[in-house]
């Protein structure tokens, strides 16, 4: 089978930064892939090539498009990228604060909607279905992620939690292939962590999608994860199923420090 | 309470040292007197201490006043949001407004309904600088520059093909739009203050254009005997005509209102509403940021533009010196003093910040001053503006089952 998404050699130089170095990564459809490794070994980095917000200094990754083609990401803009279905979550929420969660999710929609400028002065029947079913969508995935209630609500008001999971709605909204996810689970207390744990396996059985997932905690990693890669100074030092890469004593040296155990860190 | 009245103690003694050298001291050289004016620092501190009691006042209270509905669970809607909910009364004012600007012309002197005439002008200046700033959070400044390339559009066209002024004002927003397009290709890489010193640079580099340019613009001496609007053939007086003209403006700002609002609420309208929360974020859910920054700069200037043609027929003769940084910084003064993206606060604040300046004639002197002073005001202790935008809120059957709404 073809993967869904093929990472070749990439490499990405920040001056004399290498923040990652000849990496190699696929994911295959409907697979969950956990992208794991210390503070400041790359992992978002990696997140930011793949969605055309940087330009990875060599190397390249392909996207096997909807019609079965392999598509170049290189020199995308980020909202190509997206309109090719990959879509991601961020590190440090970036919600657009003044606007509802609805009208966040809607953002989302803009992709796969038509309305110009002359549907929205005249406000023609096309753009006001276009419009409502819009609008119902995005509704039908707040309900999906607990947030119907705060619909109206500015996002920047949402408590913590709702806002990370408002993060993958609006992400979801785009009707991604590939969910890319930075460090969802950040900032959760052990209750949100479960409920954001049972959000991502029903979107992996529910729609199919595949999933990429940065996240330090563990739990999650190990619950979600089919396969782990393990980054570390912008390489990848391990790759293989949990069992495998909890076993691995290069990843134990590096991720966890010499003296403690994978388990015991979990 | 009591530590206010020592600090504008404090601030009032401080004041009167300070300018104790200025005011009171005068040295006449001629008769070789120094004058001690002495009633005058107690006028100075009197005044001081009473302005710093008072926003010290309206300082604590506005603090206090936000601990308590945060305090509070839930704060019940205050009657003044309760009453705009209402659609009912909404639309009582609405109509109440719009009648109140139909009658203007019957009840007032013709010099009034002129100065009616020019604040709706900044009103449509004013919503569509609105678009750019407002909505899409691109900080321009410059923005009278289109509102010039729409008058000299008129004023040239007129001039040299005898282009009537309705054949003018479609080409002179599309002009302007395109001059839009022209400023926004070069600074769409650019954010925030570099764009605002960039646009700033455009809306000078026009007026210079049009200052030296002789040959297109006829320099500094400005365009002479532009026609006003026809009306249906009809022979009116120069009376009148203005009358014909305000109800013209009633009518394009109606336009304006209804065709920003239908922007605002629409799939183009909530792109340029996320360009201004977060650029990063908008490209990344797939909204084409260029396109999204273009059509904002579009769609914003051709408003400018048209109201630069209704200038340009109203005035008759139009100059460089129309078109001056000062207009620029009014038209910002609006859009930031009615509440970024509110359509009623921009319409309430051009009103007011034309009109009143012209009725309080004796202030005409510290009009900036003032402005400045409302400004400051307004950041303390109204930073959303006099309106704050609404959010629409949509509705829904609560029929949808709502699954693991606590998690
Ligand atoms: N725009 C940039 N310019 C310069 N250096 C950068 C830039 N972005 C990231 N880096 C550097 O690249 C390295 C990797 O950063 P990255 O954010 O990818 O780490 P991370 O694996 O996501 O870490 P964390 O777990 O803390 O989120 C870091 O040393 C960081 O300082
Ligand atoms: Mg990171």
């Amino acid at each position: 089978m073809t993967p869904l998404l093929a990472i070749r050699q990439l490499t990405m130089d920040f001056g004399g930064l290498r923040a990652l170095e000849a990496l190699d990564l696929s994911i295959h459809p409907a697979q969950t892939v956990a992208l794991i490794g210390p503070n400041g070994a790359g992992k978002t980095t990696l997140f930011n090539c793949i969605t055309g917000i940087y330009r990875p200094t060599a190397g390249e990754a392909r996207l096997q498009a909807a019609d079965g083609r392999s598509t170049s990401l290189q020199g995308l803009k980020p909202n190509q990228v997206t309109a090719l279905g990959i879509c991601r979550t961020f590190q440090n929420i970036r919600l657009f604060g003044h606007m509802s969660a609805l009208e966040n999710v809607m953002i989302g929609r803009h992709c796969r909607t038509r309305a110009g400028i002359a549907g929205a002065i005249l406000r023609n029947r096309r753009t006001r279905d276009e419009e409502r079913q819009a609008a119902d969508d995005s509704y039908r995935l707040l309900t999906k992620f607990g947030l119907a209630r705060h619909a109206n609500d500015p996002a920047n008001s949402l408590p913590y939690g709702a806002q990370r999971r408002l993060e993958i709605a609006r992400a979801m909204a785009t009707e991604p292939r590939l969910l890319l996810l930075d460090e969802p689970a950040a900032g959760m207390n052990a209750q949100e962590t479960q409920a954001l744990d049972r959000i991502i396996v029903r979107l992996r059985e529910e729609e199919g999608v595949a999933i990429l997932l940065i996240e330090h905690d563990m739990r999650l990693v190990m619950s979600l994860a089919q396969r782990i890669c393990v980054v570390d100074y912008g390489r990848k030092i391990a790759e293989g199923t949990p069992a495998e890469v909890r076993r691995n004593p290069a990843v134990i040296k590096a991720y966890l420090g010499e003296d403690e155990s994978m388990e015991a860190h979990a | 309470m009591k530590a206010e009245f020592k600090k504008s103690l404090l601030a009032a003694l401080w004041f009167m040292f300070l300018t104790f050298p200025i005011t009171v001291v005068r040295v006449n050289t001629i008769e070789r007197t120094v004058a001690w004016r002495w009633e005058r620092l107690i006028w100075i501190g009197a005044a001081t201490f009473i302005l710093s009691f008072i926003w010290r006042r309206l300082l604590h209270r506005k603090q206090t006043g936000r601990r308590e509905v945060s305090a509070g669970e839930v704060r019940p809607p205050s009657r003044w949001k309760q009453m705009a909910a209402d659609p009912r009364l909404k639309g009582l004012a609405l109509s109440a407004a719009a009648l109140c600007f139909l009658v203007i012309p019957l009840l007032f002197s013709w010099n009034k309904t002129i100065l009616v005439t020019n604040a709706l002008i900044y009103v449509v200046i004013a919503l569509g600088l609105n678009i750019v700033v407002g909505l899409a959070g691109q900080l321009v400044l410059g923005y009278v520059a289109f509102f010039a390339v729409g008058a000299y559009s008129y004023a040239l066209l007129n001039y040299h093909f005898a282009v009537g002024f309705w054949a003018a004002l479609p080409m002179g927003a599309a002009l302007a739009a395109a001059f839009g397009l022209l400023l926004g290709f070069p600074v769409l890489r650019l954010r925030g203050d570099y764009l605002a010193i960039v646009t700033l640079g455009f809306g000078e580099i026009i007026r210079i254009v049009l200052e030296n340019w002789n040959a297109l613009s006829f320099g500094p001496s400005g365009i002479d005997n532009i026609p006003p609007p026809g009306f249906f053939g009809l022979a009116l007086t120069l009376r009148q005509t203005h009358i014909a003209i305000y109800y013209l403006m009633v009518a394009l700002t109606l336009l304006t209102i209804l065709v920003v609002h239908r922007l605002q609420h629409s799939r183009i309208g909530r792109s340029w509403e996320a360009l201004r929360e977060d650029e990063t974020a908008a490209q990344a859910m797939g909204i084409d940021t260029t396109g999204a920054k273009l059509s904002a700069f579009a769609l914003g200037a051709c408003w400018a533009g048209m109201a630069g043609v209704v200038f340009a027929a109203k005035q008759k003769f139009i100059n460089p010196g129309n078109f001056t940084i000062w207009e620029s910084i009014l038209v910002l003064c609006i859009v930031v003093l009615g509440g970024m993206g509110s359509i009623a606060g921009v319409v309430l604040a051009a009103l007011v910040l034309v009109i009143l300046p012209e009725a309080l004639r004796v202030f005409a002197d510290y009009r900036w001053l003032l402005f400045g002073a409302l400004l400051v005001l307004m950041m303390v202790f109204r930073p959303g503006g006099l309106v704050n935008a609404r959010r629409r809120a949509y509705a829904f059957e609560p029929s949808a089952p709502e699954k693991s709404e606590r998690p």
